[in-house]
């Protein structure tokens, strides 16, 4: 069995807004969601750089005994996913009598697990740490509370893939329905904000130092570049056999043509070029489409000085000169880490639907290896029905995405 | 502090925690009904009385707590006054 997979539904709570709508008009005019926190000095960071998000209060949709259980990336999911599930047209009764997974990218959970050793320490009563605090902790925690709250009854599971996460839960969830084995998977990806989140990464140097201009601070491809921002928030998307949504009358946007992957087998927190290369070759592989119908490419890139660097000899090395427009739309909203992967499909994916291709804001001067891309530093209009996604973590896991316009 | 200004604290943390109407907490009451609690959010009812009061109810000792009459006999007969 090899099944079509088509997407029917996004929903997103991000930097860049809470809305498709609010989200596609800030891509359109190259917002920047970054601000400087002053917090984050206090702590002792070296940079107070971050996305800005509020914490939704969901009292009013869930109870208490829901809520508990949550910590703010699973807030972020909820909402992200509500809106996704209506944007399908499911409701509560169809998610009851049929079994439809989740798969949902997030690699921590850092906020709970810190205020519970501090209570430990502090009262030497674990009673004291509370009923939530266990599900909130888990890296599994965003999974095991939307399974609940939307009584899923099909794949039930976290992919921890770092920065590459959401991407690879899109992925597996595609080889899911691709295979038969399932109608329909909720995808994404969820990140905490928290500054005990990244305080650790904070601590080796990884992230910009150019807090007298927040919104200049995330670079990538630029040749004055000096590290990534956190961002965060979450992204779902609905994914589906094709005949389900043929079946239902549902609104296909887009079709999930491939995921490629790979493992660099090398150095933890350095990329290499030959990872990312194969993944982009096997994506395009089993697309089985040729390299210049892809109309634009979503970059990892991160704003770091090696990896985006070596992303592009990859893409290079992939594309040569049929090289298409390539952004990373982390130039708005910061690294969206666990969340990335599953927020820039919906991103590309708004700009493949909206006919243009959002400025690489903050791309002033190529460097050499970025001079040999064809990176846009101000929004162009352009049609374009294939997209291809890119999205790398630590430990050297690397997922593609190819998504075509339907 | 007095026994009337011990349930009047209870009722305000426990209406406030588990999002109920003050006016439910009654001394009749029973306390898993009132509140909606289960196995894990009964030990968060625990966990705020101990913080609230200093006062540690066992578990062996808090199945035997029915209802809001008994669990304010139980922390005032134990609260250092």
């Amino acid at each position: 069995m090899d099944r079509r997979v088509v997407i029917t539904g996004m929903g997103i709570y991000s930097c860049l807004g809470k809305t498709l709508e609010e989200v596609k008009d800030s891509l359109y005019h190259g917002k920047s969601g970054i601000i400087f926190d002053p917090l984050r000095k206090e702590m002792g960071f070296r940079s107070a750089l971050t996305a800005h998000l509020e914490i939704p209060d969901l009292k009013k949709e869930l109870s208490r005994s829901q809520r508990v259980y949550m910590p703010e990336q699973a807030k972020y999911a909820y909402c992200a996913t509500a809106d996704a599930l209506r944007h399908a047209g499911i409701d509560q009764d169809y998610l009851n009598s049929h079994e439809v997974g989740i798969l949902y990218g997030n690699d921590s959970s850092a906020d709970p697990v810190v205020k519970s050793v501090d209570t430990m320490r502090e009262k030497k009563d674990t009673t004291l740490v509370g009923s939530g605090a266990i599900f909130q902790s888990m890296n599994s925690t965003v999974t095991m509370n939307l399974a609940c709250i939307f009584k899923l009854k099909g794949m039930n599971l976290t992919v921890s893939g770092a920065c590459a996460s959401g991407s690879h839960a899109i992925g597996l969830g595609a080889m899911l329905i691709r295979n038969g084995l399932q109608e329909m998977v909720i995808c994404g990806g969820a990140q905490e904000v928290n500054p005990f989140s990244i305080g650790s990464f904070d601590g080796i140097s990884a992230f910009s130092i150019r807090e007298d201009a927040p919104e200049k601070a995330s670079r990538p491809f630029d040749r004055d570049r000096d590290g990534l921002v956190p961002g965060g928030g979450a992204a779902t998307v609905i994914i589906e056999s094709y005949e389900s949504a043929v079946r239902r009358g549902a609104p296909i946007i887009a079709e999930v043509l491939s995921y490629g992957f790979s493992s660099n087998g090398d150095h933890i927190s350095v990329p290499n070029v030959d990872g990312p290369a194969r993944s982009l070759e096997m994506a395009l592989r089993l697309a089985g489409i040729d390299k210049r119908e892809i109309g634009y490419i979503n970059a990892h890139a991160t704003s770091t000085p090696k990896g985006d660097a070596n992303e592009a000899k990859a893409i290079y090395q992939v594309f040569g000169d049929n090289m298409p427009e390539v952004t990373s739309t982390k130039s708005q909203t910061g690294h969206e880490m666990w969340m990335a992967g599953a927020s820039e499909i919906i991103y590309s994916t708004l700009m493949m639907k909206n006919d243009f291709i959002g400025a690489n804001i903050n791309f002033e001067n190529p460097d050499e290896d970025s001079a040999k891309l064809n990176i846009p530093g101000k929004r162009i209009e352009k049609k374009f029905d294939t997209f291809l996604s890119n999205s790398f973590g630590f430990g050297g896991t690397n997922s593609t995405l190819i998504i075509r316009n339907l | 502090m007095t026994k009337d200004e011990m349930i009047a604290k209870t009722i305000e943390v426990l209406a406030e925690e588990f999002e109920v109407e003050t006016e439910v907490i009654t001394p009749e009451a029973d306390i898993k009904k009132t509140l909606d609690l289960d196995s894990l959010s009964l030990v968060d009812m625990v966990a705020l009385i101990e913080e609230t009061f200093g006062v540690k109810i066992k578990g062996t000792e808090v199945a035997s707590i029915k209802n809001f009459g008994q669990l304010y006999d139980f922390v005032y007969e134990r609260m250092e006054n």
